[in-house]
């Protein structure tokens, strides 16, 4: 049974008013909100177990390192890894992309080869696999979409070829709310010989990601989006794949043995984790990974269909709004455009009323190039949003035009 | 509390509406453009400057929100027939308006008409928007190729 009230208790930040008004925040898509047992874990290791891992023979390290590693089983499991060693602690989604781009990339894509990926991309699957084409003399090569918002699949099909590496998709695009076929893409792609990199950051906390399902050869997300810690995220990478690729960063924990004449590299994970990690973020992720797993994605999806679906019905009636992205299968984001009131000023307007929501590309400015706007305003929900806070925001937006009258 | 209708006065919702001096100069000398990456916001300013030092003419293009539209349109006001040897002393008053402490009240026997975006400085992630049209125009005044930032 899904208890609003009891996970609405668990985010001692809502509890606020802005401007007097009590806080609607619908801008989840951009991060969530974090409950309070993540917000314990991390005070737990610092008041009590901070010390650096995989080095002290002290108890703090030995906590830190149990607590650190306990964390990554929790990831493993939770996305179906086939081992811990597949799972490698980032700062974030756009990091573990810069590492897939900078090692993996470097070493396998050469000259006349091809990346593809998609029109709905974020900026941090886009400018990565930019930069590595212009570096070694490859192509990019786009997806593009329809005026719903989905991929058009039959191009995808004629995009796909020999030539083609390595091909990068969102799961879930953060300026859409589109949830993208991956699964038959990573088929289609595979049988091309492409590898497949998965961008989750937006997914991940809405949808269950079973990365041996999919045969995703990459996956990346950030914790921060998923009710944990800013400043940390993860690559689940295949393990015969993670052998193959040289190392990201060099520094200490990423080694075995370093002499000046030769450098031996850890094992996985840590041969990508050069330098001390962000401790605390890893465990807090892994609370932020519990707190998910004791709701369950059946709780979760069915709830935020829920209010999208009443949202969306809002939307559809309301004179003046056009909606940016109607894909079929789709979740927690209502992008939009008002015929009287710039994104931005409504976004400032709206504010006043105590409704966070974001005014702008959200990082995905070739979507908006696409749907001819400059920006968009969107409001993404969460499991702890209400219908009333769906009200509010509404309510808001006549204001807002009110004001433009 | 700051209302909201402190910022989006009836002035700013109509120079949004209808902004003055809108579009391409049929005759002009100097021009610029600005953006706002965070935003979007595009402006291309036109300018005529007579042997005389004088601002003859003065026109703007683009898209943005409604302070930044209306900024816009209350500057070409604001320097349309003045001396170019006042638009650095203009351009200094009104963005101090913009970034002064809230207590400090705009003065308007200099500002004139401007004086209505004082009600930004309570909105920090809307000051840009005011000033993106200035510092556009400053560049069409210095020829500057570069495209105008307010960061």
């Amino acid at each position: 049974m899904f208890d609003i009230e009891k996970i609405r208790g668990d985010f001692p930040i809502l509890k606020q008013e802005i401007y007097g008004k009590p806080l609607a925040y619908l801008d989840n898509a951009a991060t969530t909100q974090k409950p309070q047992c993540v917000i314990d874990a991390v005070t737990c290791y610092y008041e009590h177990d901070n010390a650096n891992v995989h080095r002290g023979v002290h108890a703090l390290s030995e906590r830190a390192t149990a607590d650190y590693e306990a964390a990554r089983k929790k990831i493993a499991f939770f996305f179906n890894a086939r081992s811990e060693r597949e799972v490698i602690f980032t700062r974030g989604a756009t990091e573990a992309i810069n590492l897939i781009a900078s090692s993996w990339g470097g070493a396998h894509i050469k000259a006349g080869d091809e990346v593809l990926i998609t029109h709905m991309e974020h900026h941090s699957n886009i400018v990565p696999w930019q930069m590595l084409c212009e570096r070694v003399g490859a192509t990019l090569k786009v997806v593009p979409i329809n005026d719903r918002g989905e991929l058009i699949m039959d191009e995808f099909d004629a995009l796909l070829s020999e030539r083609t590496r390595l091909v990068g998709v969102v799961h879930m695009s953060n300026a859409l709310g589109t949830i993208n076929p991956v699964k038959s893409m990573i088929e289609k792609a595979h049988a091309a010989g492409a590898a497949v990199l998965v961008d989750g950051a937006q997914a991940a906390s809405h949808l269950l990601v079973d990365v041996q399902s999919l045969d995703a050869d990459f996956y990346v997300t950030s914790a921060h989006k998923m009710y944990g810690p800013t400043g940390v995220g993860v690559l689940i990478g295949r393990e015969q794949i993670l052998e193959t690729m040289p190392p990201y960063q060099g520094g200490c924990d990423m080694i075995s043995m370093v002499t000046f004449e030769k450098t031996e590299y850890n094992d996985l994970p840590y041969k990508f984790e050069a330098g001390t990690p962000h401790i605390a973020g890893v465990i807090g992720f892994g609370k932020a990974i519990e707190y998910i797993q004791g709701i369950g994605f059946d709780a979760i999806g069915q709830r935020e269909k829920e209010l999208l679906d009443y949202a969306t019905a809002k939307a559809e009636v309301f004179d003046g709004l056009r909606q940016i992205g109607t894909a079929k299968e789709k979740a927690c984001v209502l992008s939009f455009v008002l015929d009287s009131v710039h994104p931005h000023d409504l976004g400032t307007i709206v504010d006043r009323e105590g409704v966070a929501i974001r005014a702008g590309h959200h990082c995905a400015m070739p979507v908006m190039q696409f749907f001819k706007v400059p920006a968009t305003a969107r409001a993404s929900f969460s499991i702890y949003n209400t219908e009333a806070e769906v009200d509010m925001l509404f309510a808001a937006l006549k204001k807002a035009q009110a004001i433009f009258a | 509390m700051f209302d909201l209708r402190d910022l989006y006065l009836q002035v700013i919702v109509d120079h949004n509406k209808a902004p003055r001096n809108f579009g391409k100069l049929a005759r002009f000398n100097h021009e610029a453009d600005g953006y706002n990456p965070l935003c979007g916001d595009k402006l291309h300013v036109y300018l005529d400057i007579n042997d005389a030092g004088i601002i003859e003419d003065v026109s703007f293009e683009g898209e943005g929100c409604a302070i930044s539209v209306a900024s816009a349109s209350l500057m070409t006001e604001a320097v349309k027939g003045t001396p170019l040897s006042g638009f650095q002393k203009k351009f200094e008053t009104f963005q101090h308006m913009v970034t002064a402490d809230l207590e400090e009240t705009p003065d308007e026997e200099k500002l004139g008409k401007l004086a209505v975006l004082a009600g930004v400085r309570e909105f920090p992630s809307r000051i840009k928007c005011a000033v993106l049209c200035w510092h556009t125009l400053k560049s069409a005044v210095t020829d500057s190729h570069v495209v105008a930032k307010t960061e």
